[in-house]
C-alpha cells in the first residue's frame, strides 16, 4: 500500500462527513416518522432547496434584485434557509400530507415522493444539471493544521456543527419535556390529545422540525457538494439503505448508524475505491441477512 | 384447505367471483381484435405506439400483481425490466442469427429477472411496510451500478442495434408488422398469466395476506414465503416485458435500470387504478402517450409527472378504471337499495 498518512486521513475525514450528513439527515427521517408515521421522500430535494437557496441568496438574489452587491451571507442563510424549507415543508404538511394519515402508509410515501419530483423538476428547469459552486465563509477559509495534517477549517466546522445539531436533537427529544410529548405522541397520539396537547400543531411543528434538519444539512453542504437539482436525491438513496440498517426506532440509533456508514464509506475509498458506491447498500444486504430487523431496530 | 380468508372483505356487490372473470376476458378478446387491425391504419394510430404500450402495460401489470394486489411497494421495478432487457440484448447481438436465438435469448433474459426478482425479495421481504420500500430502492441502485460498470452491458452507452432474429428459422421478425403480431401474442400471453394469476387460489392467498396478514397466518400461510413468490412472479412478468422491449426498440439504456422507469411504472399503475386488472393497461397508454405530447418540454416533464402523483394520490385514489368500477358499483346498489341492504360495502379494511 503506496497510500500515505496523510491521503488515508484526507479520506477518513470526507468519510466523516458524508457520514454527519447521513447521520442529520437520517435523523430527521427518523423524526418525521415517529409522529407522522410516514416516510419522507421529500427530505432529499429538501435537503437540495436548501443548498440551492443558500446559493440563490449568496449570488443570484442580489443581481435579481437590482442591487449587485447585495447577498445573503452563510451565516444568514444558515439561520434563514432552513425556516423557509422548514415552511414550506408545514404548507405541504397542511394541506396535502394531513389529508393521508388515516390511509396506508403507501399513500404518504407516493406523495412525498411525487412533491419531491415536482421539486427537482422544478429546480433542474430553472437552473439545468450542471453543478454550482458556493464559496464557504471567509472566516472558514483556508486550511487548519491539526498537527499531523493539515485540513480545510470549513471541513472541521462541518464536523462540529453538525455533532452538535446532532447531539442538540437527541437532547431536545430524550431529555426535556417537549421531547417527552413528541415521544408520547408517537406512542399514543389520542391520549395525548386528551390530555390538552393540540396533537395537529404538534404534527405539523414536527415535520417542519425534521426538514429543517434537512434544510441545515442543505446549507452545511453547499461549499462542499457540487449543488445540483439531483444531489438530494442520489443522498436520499443511500440515507434509505443507512436507516434500514439503523432503524427508524431511535434518534441515537440514526446518529450512530449514519456516522459509522460514512466512516466506512471513507475507508473503502481507500482500499476499494470501486465499491465505494456500493459498500452501504451491501452492508444492508448483510445486515438484512444477519439482523432483519436492523441494528437498533423496532419492528414496524 | 379451503380460502376463505378472501370473503373477509365484500369489495363489491357481485357475489361470485366468477362473472367478473368472464366479462374481464371479454373486453380483453375486444382489445386484442381492435388491436390485431392496427397495422392496417397506420393513419389512425402507430403501430409502435401500441407496441410501445404494449411493453409498459403488461409491465405495469406486473407491477400491480405486486403492489394492487399483494400490497408490496417496490421501486425496484425498473431493474427487472432492464436487467432481462440487457441480458436478452446482449445474447441477441452474439448469436441473433441462429433460428433458435431469439427464443433462447428472450427465455434467459426472463430467467435473469426471476434470479434478480429472487435475489431482491429475498432481502426486502425480511422487512414489512415502508422498510421493504426503502430496501427495493436501495438495492436497485446496485444494479444500476453494475449497469454502468459491465462491459457487456456496454455502460453508459448501452446496447443499440440488438437484431430482432427470426422465430425458429421460419419467421423473420426484422419488419415491424412481424414484429407486431408476434408481440401482441408475447403480450396476450402475459397479460393472462397475470389475470389467471390473480384469480387463482394463490392469487387469493395474496389478497388475504394483504387485507389480514394475523388472519392468513392464523390460517396456517407461511406470508413471508407468499410475498417472496408474489415478488419473484411479478419481477418474472417485468423481466418479460422487459425482454419483449428490447427485442420491440432494439436498445436497452441505462434509463431502462434507473429509478426514473421504477417511478413511472408506479405511476401508471397508480393513474389507472390499482389492483384492477385494466388500469395498469390504461395508465401505460395514458403515461406513454403523455410523454409523447410532453417530449418538447424537456425538464417539465418531471415536473407534470409529480404534479399527476399528488393529483392521484390526493384526489383520485382508485385510478381511472378504479373510479370507473366504483360509479357502476355505486349506480347498482342505487338501483336495488331495497332488496340487499345487507351487502352494503363495509368501510374500508380498519383493523
Amino acid at each position: 500500500m503506496t497510500m500515505t498518512l496523510q491521503a488515508f486521513m484526507a479520506q477518513l475525514t470526507i468519510g466523516l462527513i458524508g457520514g454527519c450528513f447521513y447521520a442529520m439527515l437520517s435523523m430527521g427521517l427518523a423524526i418525521i416518522f415517529g409522529l407522522l408515521n410516514i416516510i419522507n421522500f421529500t427530505h432529499g430535494a429538501q435537503f437540495m432547496m436548501a443548498a440551492f437557496l443558500a446559493w440563490i441568496g449568496l449570488t443570484q438574489l442580489g443581481p435579481w434584485l437590482g442591487f449587485p452587491s447585495f447577498a445573503i451571507n452563510f451565516w444568514v442563510a444558515l439561520v434563514i434557509v432552513p425556516l423557509v424549507v422548514a415552511a414550506v415543508g408545514m404548507v405541504i404538511e397542511r394541506a396535502l400530507l394531513r389529508r393521508l394519515y388515516q390511509l396506508d402508509h403507501l399513500y404518504g410515501l407516493l406523495l412525498t415522493f411525487g412533491v419531491a419530483l415536482v421539486m427537482e423538476g422544478g429546480f433542474r428547469y430553472a437552473f439545468g444539471v450542471s453543478g454550482q459552486g458556493y464559496e464557504p465563509p471567509e472566516l472558514l477559509q483556508g486550511p487548519f493544521d491539526v498537527g499531523f495534517m493539515l485540513l480545510p477549517k470549513y471541513r472541521i466546522f462541518v464536523v462540529v456543527a453538525s455533532l452538535l445539531i446532532c447531539f442538540g436533537t437527541w437532547y431536545l427529544f430524550e431529555r426535556t419535556k417537549l421531547g417527552a410529548y413528541l415521544r408520547a405522541g408517537t406512542e399514543n397520539p389520542k391520549l395525548l390529545q386528551a390530555f390538552g396537547i393540540n396533537v395537529p400543531v404538534m404534527i405539523t411543528l414536527t415535520y417542519g422540525f425534521g426538514v429543517a434538519l434537512a434544510g441545515i444539512a442543505g446549507v452545511l453542504a453547499a461549499p462542499i457538494m457540487q449543488i445540483t437539482p439531483l444531489m438530494g436525491g442520489n443522498l436520499l438513496n443511500i440515507v434509505f439503505a443507512v436507516v434500514v440498517i439503523g432503524g427508524l426506532g431511535s434518534i441515537l440509533g440514526s446518529m450512530i448508524t449514519g456516522l459509522s456508514l460514512g466512516l466506512i464509506e471513507g475507508l473503502t475509498k481507500v482500499f476499494y475505491p470501486e465499491a465505494s458506491t456500493v459498500v452501504v447498500f451491501v452492508i444492508m444486504a448483510l445486515v438484512l441477512l444477519v439482523r432483519p430487523a436492523g441494528l437498533f431496530g423496532r419492528e414496524v | 384447505m379451503s380460502i376463505k380468508p378472501v370473503s373477509l372483505k365484500p369489495i363489491s356487490l357481485k357475489p361470485m367471483p366468477l362473472k367478473p372473470m368472464s366479462i374481464t376476458l371479454k373486453i380483453f378478446a375486444l382489445l386484442v381484435a381492435a388491436a390485431l387491425v392496427v397495422p392496417y391504419v397506420p393513419g389512425i394510430i402507430y403501430p409502435i405506439f401500441v407496441m410501445k404500450v404494449m411493453c409498459y402495460g403488461l409491465f405495469a401489470c406486473a407491477f400491480n400483481l405486486l403492489l394492487g394486489f399483494t400490497g408490496l411497494v417496490s421501486f425496484a421495478h425498473a431493474a427487472f425490466l432492464g436487467s432481462a432487457g440487457y441480458v436478452t440484448g446482449a445474447l441477441m447481438i452474439r448469436f441473433g442469427t441462429h433460428p433458435l436465438g431469439t427464443v433462447t435469448a428472450f427465455t434467459l433474459g426472463v430467467l435473469a429477472s426471476a434470479l434478480v426478482g429472487l435475489a431482491i425479495g429475498g432481502l426486502a421481504v425480511r422487512r414489512r411496510g415502508i422498510y421493504f420500500a426503502m430496501i427495493t430502492l436501495a438495492l436497485s441502485q446496485i444494479v444500476y451500478f453494475l449497469a454502468v460498470q459491465f462491459r457487456w452491458t456496454g455502460g453508459e452507452d448501452g446496447l443499440q442495434g440488438i437484431p430482432r432474429g427470426n422465430l425458429f428459422g421460419l419467421l423473420d421478425l426484422s419488419s415491424d408488422t412481424a414484429m407486431y403480431y408476434v408481440t401482441l401474442v408475447l403480450f396476450s400471453i402475459g397479460f393472462l398469466f397475470v389475470y389467471r394469476v390473480v384469480h387463482s387460489p394463490f392469487g387469493q392467498i395474496l389478497q388475504a395476506v394483504r387485507e389480514n396478514e394475523p388472519r392468513a397466518t392464523s390460517l396456517g400461510y407461511d406470508t413471508d414465503r407468499f410475498r417472496l413468490a408474489a415478488f419473484v412472479l411479478s419481477a418474472t412478468v417485468a423481466g418479460y416485458a422487459g425482454a419483449m422491449k428490447a427485442l420491440v426498440f432494439q436498445l436497452v439504456s441505462l434509463n431502462d435500470v434507473s429509478l426514473h422507469t421504477s417511478t413511472e411504472v408506479v405511476l401508471m399503475t397508480l393513474l389507472g387504478g390499482l389492483g384492477t386488472m385494466f388500469g395498469p393497461l390504461v395508465g401505460a397508454t395514458l403515461v406513454v402517450g403523455l410523454q409523447n405530447y410532453l417530449a418538447t418540454i424537456g425538464d417539465l416533464v418531471t415536473v407534470v409527472i409529480g404534479l399527476i402523483f399528488i393529483v392521484c394520490v390526493s384526489f383520485f385514489r382508485r385510478g381511472v378504471v378504479g373510479e370507473y368500477l366504483e360509479w357502476r358499483r355505486r349506480r347498482a346498489q342505487r338501483a336495488l337499495p331495497a332488496r340487499e341492504p345487507a351487502t352494503a360495502p363495509s368501510p374500508s379494511h380498519a383493523p
